[in-house]
């Protein structure tokens, strides 16, 4: 991406070495929201169903854990896969898989957190029913978040918003390398540090653009979801 | 919507995302400074060193401090900053195999054109500074241990300031890169100094100007450094030898002095001056 | 048939339940054993609702003893409950059966289509089970639970909010079931709903068993003076 150009004439001229970022952009958040979705819809739906000393606590650290900085998430996941760290010798650091890894650390917070509140929600309704019907704890885990999952679709768009949108922890782990660890969000703040405010601006409409189509689809893809099974 | 096969589709998606990473072996990491990336030194030279070797270059750009970190850490195969001094100790700490000396520009003071202390045009920048000092005038520091930032606290030292002591609401330092503390002075009025890469390339010059220049107290040199393979045993030392040897080469030389912005050269090719 | 046990007789003794100071059942006792349908009557909050749970196990008993087919602590696979206002899982009517089945047995289409023809729900099994009417969820609750295949089925106030013809159409699945063999225990508030279903009556009043008679004696023969007030429509409380 030349700075001479706008970010418009970059879409419409197809310039490759913006779609790689946006490509990267997308493959590093829904890798992130796929393994948050993951460990987080199963943590989730346990909370919600089960009763132990200190569940309350938990909730309470879950839900404080969804404003966790991407900075912190970001030097973390740094530190844990530094050189000099204990996780070093993978030789991840500055990959996208240090990008999804610390990216998954900050959505699964939100992804649990809202899932506990869905699933317990449903569970209330369906307590009796299930009961009645003889079904397991892993049943009835299963059953609420399958019936829950029109609802979870929106879940999963709130991980994947806070995902793309952020750039602290990315920036930090996958130290914005041209056309291998660049995103939307890293690129926006390069090119704001190199002055060039318009296609800062630009990139930051792609990236809205782009935010706005997923979430449409996967509004569709709810409400037809919701007409067929009701 | 959460049908398996998606499901499997999505993880390879996932996978793939990370396994390519681990498998590329002909890169090596280079963290350097903000000035050589946002300038486009890099996007200049790095496609001609890929064309002869093979070998991909990937760059973080940081501030010489964090740089430095990032290869005491073992996370970079080599080290391409502008503090000498700071150079000095990394390799005598042991981190870098050498230190050499590769090309040199110069700093400038950049401030608002209407100049509210009253400096252009002037060589001298000691005076200028005690007069931005003495008049108040706001003044942007990087804050961020970067070259610049520690080439400007040598600046003020040398003009007899202690910076520490009579730094006031005047005086802000705002832990950030060359071009976000650019915008900062554009959008404040206020005097900053800068590599004059960073500002002949940079886009927003809004209301700045250059006020003074030319004083060889400014002189900028950058030197780059294998980290030392005895250290971290990841580091890629013929790679990274390859690229220092390269860089200092008279094609890589010669590849540095021809990057112009608008006819304007950004850096001066100077390794074979040793004491660089 | 699958289980190699019934749940019948099943009897309560002396079942009682309380939420802290409000008994809600007092010192029951009842006994269900194969044969026409049970009826419970009795005004609202008589503890119709938590006699019904308490018979399929799903509330624990603060003192007195339920036993099913002998057994204290019988696993519930041969119990089914239908509850006044059932769930119906997101799926299709056909997927809710093939859960309750899948839960027992293997589920099977021909067995799920039977179900659903059962209940005079044939040819629906494709369609979301909360886009049924109120008088068809109300049946496919009856399909689901008879998919458990029970030796006694509790039914909560099956016909409560529904039409005329909805609840004709739940009374002929009733006798239908009970003429299979299966064990139905229901409360309604309808009397002339007791009387066309009823085996027997079970008057239950603020948590006691008043009178437990068959069903031509309950209502030509009262023999407690809530009987006779609850049959005249004055057993308001």
């Amino acid at each position: 991406m030349t700075g001479e150009m706008s970010a418009l004439q970059l879409v419409l001229t197809g310039d490759p070495a913006l779609y790689a970022v946006v490509r990267l952009s997308l493959l590093v958040s829904l890798s992130a929201v796929l393994c948050a979705a993951l460990i987080g819809i199963p943590l989730g739906a346990l909370l919600a169903l089960t009763r132990f000393p200190g569940r309350e606590g938990v909730i309470v650290v879950l839900n404080a854990l969804m404003g966790l900085p991407p900075v912190v998430a970001g030097l973390a996941i740094y530190l844990l896969l530094s050189r000099s760290g204990p996780l070093g010798t993978l030789g991840l650091l500055f990959t996208p898989g240090a990008m999804v890894i610390a990216q998954t650390l900050l959505v699964t917070p939100i992804i649990a957190a809202l899932t506990r509140q869905t699933v317990e929600d449903l569970w209330l309704e369906y307590r009796d029913e299930l009961a009645a019907l003889g079904v397991g704890p892993l049943g009835r885990v299963a059953t609420l978040v399958w019936d829950a999952r029109f609802s979870l679709v929106t879940v999963l768009l709130a991980g994947f918003g806070r995902a793309a949108a952020e750039v602290g922890a990315i920036i930090v782990v996958g130290g914005n390398i041209e056309g291998f660890t660049r995103t939307m969000t890293t690129a926006i703040a390069l090119e704001t540090s190199k002055g060039d405010l318009p296609l800062a601006i630009g990139l930051g409409l792609v990236l809205i653009a782009i935010v706005v189509v997923i979430n449409a689809l996967a509004w569709g893809a709810r409400r037809a979801g919701e007409r067929y099974v009701g | 919507m959460f049908n398996r096969r998606t499901l499997i589709a999505a993880l390879a998606l996932g996978l793939a995302a990370v396994v390519p990473a681990t498998a590329q072996d002909k890169s090596i990491i280079v963290s350097s400074t903000t000035s050589t990336q946002d300038s486009g030194l890099f996007g200049h030279i790095l496609p001609l060193f890929k064309a002869k070797t093979g070998i991909e270059v990937k760059v973080i750009s940081q501030g010489t401090g964090q740089a430095l970190d990032t290869g005491r850490r073992g996370d970079a195969d080599a080290v391409f900053v502008h503090a000498k001094a700071q150079e000095e100790k990394f390799v005598a700490d042991g981190f870098g195999v050498k230190r050499n000396p590769v090309m040199y520009n110069d700093f400038v003071l950049i401030g608002p054109k209407s100049d509210p202390a009253g400096i252009k045009g002037g060589q001298d920048i000691a005076r200028a500074l005690t007069t931005i000092k003495n008049k108040k005038a706001a003044f942007i520091s990087r804050g961020d241990r970067s070259g610049t930032h520690s080439a400007e606290l040598n600046l003020w030292k040398a003009a007899g300031v202690d910076i520490e002591k009579e730094k006031g609401d005047w005086y802000k330092a705002i832990g950030q890169g060359m071009g976000a503390a650019l915008n900062t002075a554009g959008s404040s009025n206020a005097y900053v100094l800068s590599d004059r890469a960073t500002w002949i390339s940079f886009k927003n010059k809004s209301n700045l100007a250059i006020v003074v220049e030319g004083d060889k107290r400014l002189f900028n040199q950058y030197g780059v450094i294998l980290v030392n393979p005895a250290k971290h045993a990841s580091v890629k030392k013929d790679l990274g030898q390859q690229f220092i040897d390269w860089l200092i080469s008279p094609e890589g030389q010669k590849a540095i002095a021809s990057y112009k912005i608008n006819g304007e050269q950004l850096f001066y090719p100077n390794a074979t001056d040793t004491g660089a | 048939m699958r289980a190699p046990f019934s749940d019948l007789p099943l009897v309560l003794t002396e079942a009682t339940i309380a939420a802290g100071p409000v008994t809600i059942l007092d010192k029951v006792s009842l006994m269900f054993d194969a044969g026409p349908p049970t009826l419970l009557v009795g005004p609202n909050g008589s503890g119709k609702t938590t006699l019904l749970r308490a018979a399929m196990g799903l509330l624990p008993l603060t003192s007195g003893r339920i036993s099913w087919g002998g057994r204290d602590n019988a696993s519930p696979a041969r119990r089914a409950i239908v509850f006044q206002r059932p769930v119906m899982l997101r799926r299709s009517a056909a997927a809710n059966i093939g859960y309750a089945l899948a839960a027992t047995d293997t589920p099977h289409a021909q067995r799920i289509d039977e179900l659903l023809a059962l209940v005079g729900l044939a040819g629906m099994g494709n369609r979301p089970a909360r886009r049924l009417s109120g008088g068809e969820q109300q049946r496919l609750a009856l399909a689901r639970a008879l998919a458990r295949d029970p030796a006694i089925l509790f039914l909560d106030e099956p016909t409560a909010s529904l039409d005329p013809a909805s609840t004709k159409a739940i009374e002929d699945i009733v006798r239908d079931v009970a003429a299979r063999g299966v064990k139905v225990v229901m409360s309604t508030h309808d009397l002339g709903q007791a009387r066309r279903l009823g085996g027997d009556v079970a008057l239950l009043h603020r948590g006691r068993l008043i009178e437990h008679a068959p069903a031509e004696e309950f209502f030509a023969q009262p023999r407690t003076k809530e009987a006779r007030d609850f049959i005249a429509g004055e057993l308001l409380v």
